[in-house]
């Protein structure tokens, strides 16, 4: 079961190589929406990503801030569309 | 144990999807299909990493009867219950909110929701 444990720094490695690819649509974006979109995504990989930091160095307490974290996230996408579209 | 074949497959399948979604995201011309591809192949690499997660401290239960592990699988269970509940309606608003903010589909012909709401 130990080589499963290895295996994480690999996938650690390439899902960051994901989520530059999410920043890098944030920063060069055209429009608001597209922004908002990147934004939504990189909370998406960032959660996996605590995930499974969490479970690589047995702290079990990033499980409870990737939990919160999404949360916290959804409130935040769900206001900023409501700017967007100008109800705010 | 055999179940580590099913991490690795879970894992893969994770980080297979994720990329995807990035590259997605990167690659596609408007908003909306950019929604479209990150959003539900995200949505699905998250599950699956989360699942083997979740395998993988099942397993470790069955082995070792330790409850830190139980506290893993159950912690990680509802991480991916609140990822389901919130991914698609985030994903909705958004789309509501540009097409509402005027960003037109990248050559559209035809705009139904436009000609409803006149």
């Amino acid at each position: 079961m130990s080589c499963i444990v290895d295996l994480c720094i690999v996938f650690i490695t390439l899902i960051s190589v994901a989520a530059s690819l999410t920043i890098v649509r944030l920063v060069k974006g055209p429009t608001a929406p597209d922004r908002a979109v990147a934004m939504d995504i990189l909370t998406n990989i960032t959660i996996v990503l605590l995930v499974i930091i969490g479970f690589y160095f047995k702290r079990f307490i990033y499980l409870d801030v990737a939990l919160v974290y999404g949360i916290l996230a959804f409130v935040g996408v769900i206001a900023l569309a409501r700017y967007l579209e100008g109800g705010l | 144990m055999w179940t580590q074949y099913l991490i690795w497959i879970f894992l893969g399948i994770g980080l297979t999807f994720n990329g995807l979604g990035a590259i997605g995201l990167l690659r596609f011309p408007d908003v909306y299909t950019r929604l479209h591809a990150a959003t539900k192949a995200t949505t699905f690499g998250s599950i699956f990493t989360s699942l083997a997660v979740v395998t993988f401290a099942f397993t470790q239960l069955y082995l070792n009867g330790k409850m830190a592990n139980l506290q893993l699988g159950l912690h990680t269970i509802v991480a991916i219950a609140s990822l389901l509940l919130t991914n698609p309606v985030g994903a909705h608003a958004i789309a509501r909110a540009a097409h509402r903010s005027g960003v037109k589909p990248e050559k559209a012909v035809v705009d139904k929701l436009a000609e409803v709401k006149k």
